[in-house]
């Protein structure tokens, strides 16, 4: 691969931007502010990525989404680091990334830890079911207007 | 391995191993817990502290070496070479004997983890900072469950001051002391844990006051775990499940 032909940083984030979340598949890697840096070491392209929770049993997948697409967008020299501090936070969640949560029926982390609004009929009367949720990012929660329930995800 | 290699690596393996006898005890309600919400806090409980053991062991094994793995720590040593607190290792009993378990070492934890955060070593200091984060939500779950079963109906009162009766034996052991604690507060890597013990009886004290539990009079400690000289009959059953998979057909994977 010459100099030239390296694809620029931009693209590379525009690449990871279109890999969905495993578990979450309405909101992206980026989205989600798991990817913290992109470089290049020589010709050796670094990704460097921090797991949401510490077992989070998609951590492996998404390594593996992030690979197979770049290397499909002709990346050879690849290499994916984890990083643990600073450790990751929902703060890093984009706007974008919180807007598609509610569309898609969760309720995006708030600071107050817990939901401001029931993601379905945008009721604020809402109760805790559960501390732990389908998934260890998220909690269960019940809208009592629409007797929905739904998942909050926590702010950590 | 040089002395201060083989102390970093011993407090390594008291960290992880504590997470993985833990993380395995509580995996094994998956499927058996009294209501679906529980069943799956205690997976998740399970999981985090399975993730954890993979930074702990995984740097232990860096420590160590010789290109080991966490892996290699977690299925290819055999219960002598285990450094977990006899508490984590004992049999889950009944739900409130388990959270009775996780409530009184996710106390402890919550007090270690934060002084972690500012250890000397750097990756000590980045694994302590994602953990204290999870552990954090454990400790406010499992305190929450201690209270209302202990200050709940005749039935889970009772049950748990039995759960508190049998496992306060086993609290005295995540403070005590040796060689491998004084080598890691000289190094500034980790504090003594016997200096943790005044915040732990607050904090302890208070929830369980609030669930209406009495603590046991004798301060009698089992112990043997974090050193590995006894550990109970118990952790080789537990290892014959957990490792079966390793020990049947070496080096498979995924
Ligand atoms: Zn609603």
């Amino acid at each position: 691969m010459t100099l030239n032909s390296i694809p620029s940083i931009d693209s590379i984030w525009n690449w990871l931007d279109a890999i969905p979340d495993p578990e979450i598949p309405a909101i992206s890697l980026t989205d989600l502010g798991i990817i913290r840096d992109v470089t290049y070491e020589g010709d050796t392209l670094i990704v460097t990525l921090t797991p949401t929770y510490s077992g989070c049993p998609a951590t492996s997948i998404i390594n593996l989404d992030i690979e197979t697409a770049l290397r499909s967008h002709g990346i050879k020299k690849l290499e994916l680091r984890r990083q643990l501090s600073p450790a990751w936070t929902t703060d890093w969640m984009t706007q974008d990334g919180r807007a598609k949560l509610e569309k898609y029926g969760i309720a995006p982390p708030q600071p107050s830890g817990g939901p401001t609004k029931c993601p379905h009929c945008g009721s604020q009367a809402v109760e805790k079911l559960s501390q732990f949720g389908s998934t260890p990012c998220k909690s269960q929660w019940r809208c009592t207007a629409c007797l929905e329930p739904f998942d909050y995800f926590k702010c950590i | 391995m040089a002395a201060d290699r083989e102390m970093l690596f011993q407090f390594l393996l008291r960290m992880g191993d504590n997470s993985l006898i833990l993380g395995h005890r509580v995996s094994e309600w998956c499927g058996h817990a009294p209501v679906l919400e529980e069943d799956i806090a205690l997976a998740n409980t399970a999981l985090d502290l399975i993730g954890q053991t993979q930074f702990w062991l995984g740097y232990a094994a860096e420590v160590q070496g010789d290109n080991k793995t966490a892996d290699d720590l977690a299925f290819l040593r055999d219960v002598w070479d285990f450094r977990n607190i006899l508490l984590v290792e004992l049999p889950n009993g009944d739900f409130g004997q388990t959270l009775m378990r996780q409530f009184l070492f996710d106390a402890f934890q919550s007090i270690l983890l934060p002084r972690l955060t500012k250890s000397s070593d750097s990756q000590i200091a980045a694994i302590a900072e994602k953990a204290n984060k999870e552990v954090a939500y454990h400790v406010e779950r499992s305190a929450d469950t201690v209270v209302g079963l202990g200050d709940g109906t005749e039935e889970s009162h009772a049950r748990m001051q039995a759960a508190l009766d049998r496992l306060w034996p086993y609290v005295g052991e995540m403070f005590a002391s040796d060689d491998v604690d004084s080598a890691m507060v000289a190094a500034g890597i980790a504090p003594d844990p016997a200096t943790l013990r005044a915040e732990y009886d607050a904090l302890v004290g208070q929830v369980l006051t609030e669930a209406t539990l009495s603590i046991p009079d004798s301060d009698f400690a089992h112990k043997g775990g974090r050193t590995g000289k006894t550990h109970t009959e118990h952790l080789g059953h537990l290892l014959t499940q957990m490792q079966w998979l390793q020990r049947a057909y070496p080096g498979a994977t995924w």
